[in-house]
C-alpha cells in the first residue's frame, strides 16, 4: 500500500471527484437497499413485492396464508437481513480501518487473532457449561474477541517496534495459531463442543434473534463512531509517523482508538456471525481502488461495499443448494476469492 | 540490506572447486548445535515411553549391536515415529525458509501459499464424503496420498495463477490468501454437512499427528524427500543474491526467474509431502525459519539451520505430547502452544532491545 500517494489534484479536479465520489456512495446506498429488498423476498419459500410489502407492515389478519407470509418475513427474513447489513459494515469498516493502522495490504480482521478469540470463547463454554443456544455463547464469542484482539495489541505495542505493522502481524499469527491449537483440543475431546464449533465456524447470518442482533448493533454503533473520529489522523498517520507526528497527531491516541473500534466492530459481528473471513479484507481493497488513498471515503465505501458483498452472498447461499443452504461465511470465500485473484492478477494491488 | 553484504571484503571466503562459500564460523557453529540438539531429542524421542530404554541402549540399538527386545520396539515401534517426525519437520522448515526468502516476508509460510488448506480439504473430503463404507478402504496411506495430491495440485494452481511474466512475491501471497479462502471454505462445508462422527475423525487429521506411522509411510516421506533436498542444495548455490531484490540479483548475472521457479517448485513439493504425512501441522513452516534466522544473526533464514530447527521443534512437541500432557494430544496442538508464544516473545524481545 502506498503511504505516500495522497492526492493532491487541482482545485477544479477536486471538485470534479469529489462529485463522482458523493455519486459512487449514492449509487452504493442504492444497490444495497434493493440487495435487501431482494433477501426479504428470496428464500425457500419467494415472495412478491405485494406479499413481503404485507409481510413487513400488516397487523394480525385472519387469512391464514397471509399470517405465515407474516410470520416469515418478521421472524426469518428481517431479522437475517438486519444481521446481514449491520455485519457487513461493521467487517467493510473493520477492514478497512486495519489495513489502514497496520499499513498491511493483506491485513484482515482475522489478522488482530478477533475470530481466533472468538471461536476458543465459543468452544470453551459450551465444553464447560454445555450451551446449546447460539444465544447463550454469542456473549462469551464477543468477550473471547475483545481479549484476544487487546491482547494482540498489547503485544504489538510494547516497546520500540511499536505500530510496526510486520510486528502486529506477527503477533497476530502467534495467538491465532496458538489459540486455534486450544480450540482444536478443546473440541476433540468433547463431541458437542465439536459440533457447535463447526457450525459457528461456517459463518452464517441465519437463525439470530432480535435479542441478539439490537446489542450487537449497538456495539457496532459505537464501533463506527469512534472509527469516524479516527479517520482524519488515519490519513495522516499514512504519511508516515514522522510526518504524522510534526502535524499534531498524537499516534499513541489515535491507534488506540483505532484499535479499540476494530475490536468493537469485528469481535461484534463475529460474535453474532461466526468468523467470515476475507471479507473485510476484499471490501478494503476495491474501496480503495473505488475512492483511492483518503480514508474518510475509502471507510464509508468499504462500509456499504461490506453489507452489500454479505446480503448478496447470503442470498446466493439460499439459492444454490435448495432445498439446502449454504451459510454466508462459505459463499463470501468461494465468490469472493476468484474476484480477488482476478484483481491480483490483473496488478490492482501494489506492493508498498 | 545487511552488513554482511556491503562489506563483502571483511568474510574470507572457502573455495572447493565449482563451490563455493563464505566462511562464517557463528553460523557453523549454531548449526552445529543444532544438529546435536535435533539428534538428542530423536534419541530421546525413541527411548521415551511406556518401555522405556536407557540412551545408551537406544544408540547401541542404532549402529545395530542392541539386544533383541530393545530392537522390536525400537525399529518396529518407535523409529517410525520418530523418522516421521525428522522428516516432516526438515520438510516443513526448509520450505518454510524459501517461501519466505523468495515472497521476503515472514508470512508466506505453506499455510498462506494454500498448500495446507488444498491437502486439508482433498483429505476431509475422503474422510467425509466418501465417509462409512469407503472409509475401511481409504486407510491411511490412501488418505495421505490423497493429501499430497491435493497440496501440490493447490500449489501449483497458486503458482500457476500468480505467475505473470515471472512470479512476483507479494501476488504469490495475495493468490495464495484467495486460493487459501476457498479450500478453507469447501473444508468448512463438508464438515458443517457431514455425519459428526466423520468430523471427528477428519478434525483429528485437520491438526497434525505423528501417531501409528507404519515403514511404508516413512519411507515414502523420507525419499521423496531426501531428492527434494538434493535438488533444493543445488539451486540454493544460485539463491543467496535473491534476497538483494530482483534487480540487483539480475544485475550480478543470476537466472533467477528459473532458479526462483525450482525452488518455490521444491518448497511446495516438501511441504505437500509434510502434510500428506503428519497433516497440516501447524507453525513449524512459520516458526522455525524465524528463529533459525535470529539464532544465526542472518538477514534471511538459513535452509540447513531452518530445516534443523523444524526437526527439532516437532519431535520435541511429539515428545511433551506423549510423555508430559494428559490425553495423548496430537503434536499439531503442542507446537501451536509452543510455537505460539515463542513468536510473540521473540517479537517482544526484539521490540525491547
Amino acid at each position: 500500500m502506498s503511504t505516500t500517494a495522497v492526492e493532491r489534484p487541482a482545485p477544479r479536479d477536486a471538485t470534479e471527484s469529489r462529485r463522482r465520489r458523493v455519486v459512487g456512495l449514492g449509487v452504493l446506498a442504492a444497490v444495497l437497499v434493493i440487495a435487501a429488498a431482494a433477501s426479504l423476498a428470496v428464500g425457500a419459500r419467494a415472495l412478491t413485492p405485494a406479499e413481503v410489502w404485507h409481510g413487513l407492515f400488516a397487523g394480525p389478519e385472519s387469512d391464514q396464508r397471509l399470517t405465515e407470509i407474516r410470520l416469515i418475513v418478521q421472524t426469518v427474513r428481517v431479522p437475517r437481513t438486519v444481521l446481514a447489513v449491520v455485519a457487513g459494515v461493521a467487517l467493510g469498516v473493520g477492514g478497512a480501518l486495519i489495513q489502514g493502522y497496520t499499513r498491511n495490504p493483506i491485513a484482515d480482521t482475522g489478522l488482530l487473532g478477533v475470530n481466533a478469540g472468538a471461536s476458543f470463547a465459543v468452544v470453551t463454554v459450551v465444553a464447560l457449561f454445555g450451551f446449546s443456544n447460539p444465544f447463550q455463547y454469542v456473549w462469551f464469542g464477543f468477550l473471547g474477541a475483545a481479549v484476544s484482539g487487546v491482547v494482540v495489541f498489547g503485544l504489538a505495542s510494547i516497546g520500540r517496534g511499536a505500530g510496526n505493522p510486520l510486528t502486529l502481524a506477527l503477533a497476530g499469527q502467534g495467538i491465532t495459531v496458538f489459540l486455534a491449537a486450544m480450540t482444536t483440543a478443546v473440541s476433540l475431546s468433547d463431541t458437542q463442543s465439536l459440533n457447535a464449533l463447526r457450525f459457528w465456524n461456517a459463518g452464517s447470518v441465519a437463525g439470530v434473534d432480535f435479542d441478539v442482533i439490537w446489542p450487537v448493533t449497538a456495539f457496532i454503533a459505537v464501533g463506527l463512531v469512534l472509527a469516524l473520529t479516527t479517520l482524519p489522523a488515519l490519513n495522516l498517520l499514512n504519511l508516515g509517523e514522522d510526518v504524522a507526528r510534526g502535524l499534531g497527531v498524537n499516534i499513541a491516541v489515535s491507534r488506540t482508538v483505532g484499535i479499540l473500534a476494530i475490536t468493537l466492530l469485528a469481535g461484534a459481528a463475529t460474535a453474532a456471525c461466526g468468523p467470515i473471513a476475507f471479507l473485510g479484507l476484499m471490501v478494503a481493497h476495491v474501496a480503495r481502488y473505488l475512492t483511492g488513498p483518503d480514508y474518510r471515503w475509502l471507510v464509508p465505501y468499504a462500509g456499504l461495499l461490506g453489507a452489500v458483498v454479505l446480503l448478496v452472498c447470503d442470498i446466493v447461499g439460499r439459492l444454490v443448494v435448495r432445498p439446502g443452504e449454504l451459510e454466508a461465511g462459505v459463499v463470501v470465500a468461494l465468490l469472493g476469492a476468484p474476484f480477488f485473484a482476478v484483481l491480483v492478477w490483473r496488478g490492482k494491488f501494489k506492493n508498498a | 540490506m545487511s552488513e554482511t553484504d556491503v562489506k563483502p571484503a571483511l568474510t574470507p571466503g572457502v573455495r572447493l572447486g565449482p563451490l563455493s562459500f563464505v566462511w562464517r564460523p557463528w553460523l557453523v557453529l549454531v548449526t552445529l548445535v543444532l544438529a546435536a540438539a535435533t539428534f538428542l531429542v530423536f534419541c530421546l524421542s525413541i527411548s521415551i515411553g511406556d518401555f522405556p530404554i536407557g540412551l545408551s541402549r537406544v544408540l547401541a540399538t542404532l549402529v545395530g549391536r542392541g539386544e533383541q527386545v530393545d530392537e522390536f520396539v525400537i525399529m518396529d515401534l518407535r523409529m517410525p515415529r520418530a523418522l516421521a517426525g525428522l522428516v516432516v519437520g526438515i520438510a516443513l522448515g526448509v520450505s518454510g525458509a524459501i517461501t519466505q526468502s523468495v515472497a521476503r516476508n515472514p508470512l508466506a509460510s505453506p499455510d498462506i501459499l494454500g498448500i495446507t488448506g488444498g491437502a486439508s480439504a482433498v483429505a476431509v473430503f475422503s474422510v467425509t464424503v466418501s465417509g462409512g463404507t469407503a472409509a475401511a478402504v481409504i486407510d491411511s496411506i490412501g488418505l495421505s496420498a490423497a493429501a499430497l495430491a491435493g497440496g501440490l495440485f493447490t500449489g501449483l494452481l497458486v503458482y500457476f495463477l500468480a505467475w505473470r511474466r515471472g512470479v512476483d512475491g507479494f501476488r504469490l501471497i495475495l493468490i495464495g490468501i484467495s486460493v487459501s479462502a476457498v479450500t478453507q471454505a469447501i473444508t468448512t462445508w463438508l464438515l458443517v454437512s457431514a455425519d459428526i462422527r466423520d468430523v471427528a475423525r477428519a478434525q483429528a487429521w485437520l491438526v497434525g499427528s505423528l501417531e501409528n506411522r507404519s515403514w511404508d509411510q516413512v519411507w515414502v516421506a523420507l525419499w521423496c524427500s531426501l531428492g527434494l533436498l538434493v535438488v533444493v542444495a543445488a539451486a540454493a548455490f544460485q539463491f543467496k543474491p535473491l534476497h538483494l531484490g530482483d534487480d540487483i540479483a539480475a544485475g550480478l548475472g543470476v537466472r533467477f526467474g528459473r532458479v526462483r521457479a525450482v525452488l518455490l517448485l521444491c518448497a511446495v513439493l516438501l511441504a505437500a509431502v509434510a502434510v500428506s504425512s503428519a497433516g497440516p501441522v501447524p507453525f513449524v513452516a512459520l516458526v522455525a525459519p524465524q528463529v533459525a534466522m535470529r539464532l544465526t544473526r542472518r538477514p534471511t533464514p538459513p535452509l540447513i539451520a531452518s530445516g534443523l530447527f523444524g526437526a527439532l521443534l516437532l519431535i520435541g512437541a511429539d515428545l511433551t505430547a506423549r510423555a508430559v500432557l494428559p490425553n495423548n494430544l496430537p503434536v499439531g496442538v503442542v507446537t501451536a502452544a509452543i510455537g505460539g508464544p515463542f513468536l510473540v516473545y521473540l517479537l517482544v524481545r526484539a521490540n525491547l532491545k
